[in-house]
């Protein structure tokens, strides 16, 4: 599966190589879409493409990491 | 109907065009789409008395919504009163307050319910058979209902522990309604998958820059009932933070097709303190919108990542507007100020607009002196929660006059009887 998210990095994680090691640590092809870093924030639109399961696990991964995931639609739920 | 000017999909970051189909999406940078039209296709042919020989609702503006020819969903709804709301000027010391009247849109009472028309209508076009939503509240309701008019298949889905009333004003109109289990973020990315999955029109998802076009009508019937102008100030309620967008696009349009003098409106946004990452960006300075965890009882505007929120933000400050954010308490006091005065029963969403209003008329950033609007996108009927505590209790009486009169006299209340 192709899986398309934005990842959010806080204060706390904007400086780790979080997708490097994503990488290395599941076997998925991540793609950098679109990016924006600053001090204290950041935000990735990423596409991660591997076995189903796998994503799965790289999803809960990123999570486990401080990494906010979302849908490129972010809040799908509305009021 | 005159020829659709609509041009394409147009990717709101790096402006690749995309022809016009169910997708939302810049394959390139995930950037968001937007509907784009070709305005001078219409130069000279949309005027003032072309709209108001029309009937009465929010396709009377059909040309500037992105559907071919006629409407086939909710072709009823909109135009909701415009009302000059003189008992809140005095108590707010304002010279000229209206109320833009969303919460008796028909047919569910909420301003849903033009975004909601819009998308189906455009999903019928595309030949969707079934639609479907992932909401909590209004937009649940305004999909299960217009598309059982419009006798399409709907799918609903909710977090499994929603409010029973939530669930009933969607049940009712034969939704197939879907609980999921799970935190936040695993409920909502499933919906995202589902969406991208099975061949439905998704409202917020595939056919999601149609749906928000519909926004725009809101701002469409605010210029005409003020008599073809645009007030000096709009105040709207910002969940994702699209209706921010689509009223100051709507006002754009009007200006560019010479409906309307440029007035400068400035746009802007309210939202409730336990969920405010827009107004937080705005006051902060900062066109990042850091996600927060939604707490607050206006549920309608709890979205913790607002997809639009940086295009909100950037509305706000181009316009020369500002953002606000209130307090839950500070909720109810305005909406209770808002039935108290002007008879107005507006959910939680209206009390945030309103109590953000006074606290920028307070601070100065709203000027007493020119015209404000408030929209107000939703009826109270829906969120008594939020206020059962904060209404007087009715006196108990026995069926016996004298007891009545012992109250009427504590009231002050005069008989004719002699």
């Amino acid at each position: 599966m192709k899986l398309r998210v934005y990842l959010t990095f806080d204060e706390a994680t904007v400086r780790e190589p979080i997708i490097w090691k994503l990488a290395k640590e599941f076997d998925v092809i991540t793609n950098i879409r679109t990016a924006e870093v600053k001090n204290n924030m950041g935000l990735v639109g990423l596409e991660i493409e591997g076995a189903d399961d796998v994503v799965e696990q790289a999803i809960i991964w990123l999570g486990q990491q401080g990494v906010h995931v979302e849908p490129i639609e972010q809040n799908v739920i509305e009021g | 109907m005159s020829e659709s000017i609509v041009r394409a999909l147009k990717c709101r970051e790096c402006g690749q065009e995309y022809a016009i189909e169910p997708t939302h999406v810049c394959e390139f940078c995930f950037g968001p789409l937007e509907v784009v039209y070709d305005y001078d296709k219409l130069q000279g042919k949309f005027t003032r008395e072309l709209i108001e020989s029309r009937p009465q609702t929010m396709w009377r503006y059909k040309e500037l919504l992105p559907i071919d020819g006629e409407p086939t969903v909710g072709v009823q709804n909109g135009f909701t009163p415009l009302v000059r709301a003189k008992n809140l000027e005095k108590v707010l010391g304002v010279k000229e307050l209206y109320i833009k009247n969303d919460s008796v849109c028909y047919p569910t009472l909420s301003f849903k319910d033009r975004v909601v028309s819009v998308a189906l209508s455009k999903a019928v076009e595309f030949g969707f058979k079934t639609v479907a939503c992932a909401s909590t509240g209004n937009l649940a309701g305004s999909v299960a209902a217009n598309a059982a008019a419009a006798g399409l298949e709907s799918y609903v889905f909710i977090p499994h522990d929603l409010e029973q009333g939530k669930v009933l004003g969607a049940g009712i109109f034969g939704t197939k309604i879907i609980g999921i289990k799970g935190k936040y973020d695993d409920v909502n990315r499933l919906c995202s998958e589902v969406a991208g999955k099975y061949g439905w029109a998704f409202v917020n998802v595939n056919v999601r820059p149609f749906y928000a076009e519909g926004s725009k009508s809101l701002g469409y019937e605010m210029m005409e009932q003020l008599g073809w102008r645009a007030p000096k100030h709009v105040v709207v309620p910002m969940a994702s933070g699209s209706l921010c967008t689509k009223v100051d696009k709507s006002i754009k349009e009007f200006i560019k097709l010479g409906l309307i003098e440029d007035n400068g409106t400035a746009v802007y946004g309210a939202q409730a303190t336990g969920c405010s990452p827009i107004s937080k960006s705005v006051k902060d300075g900062t066109d990042l919108i850091h996600p927060v965890h939604a707490d607050t009882i206006a549920k309608s505007l709890a979205i913790g990542n607002p997809a639009d929120g940086y295009y909100a933000n950037r509305v706000i400050k181009e316009s020369g507007g500002w953002a606000e954010d209130v307090s839950d308490q500070e909720v109810v006091d305005a909406m209770k100020l808002l039935a108290e005065t002007e008879g107005i029963f507006a959910e939680t969403a209206g009390g945030v607009t309103l109590g953000c209003a006074m606290k920028m008329i307070e601070s100065g950033r709203l000027p007493r002196d020119e015209s404000i609007v408030l929209c107000i996108t939703g009826n109270g009927l829906k969120t008594q929660e939020a206020i059962i505590d904060a209404i007087a209790k009715p006196r108990i009486i026995d069926a016996n006059l004298k007891e009545f009169d012992a109250l009427a006299e504590a009231d002050g209340v005069a008989t004719t009887d002699k």
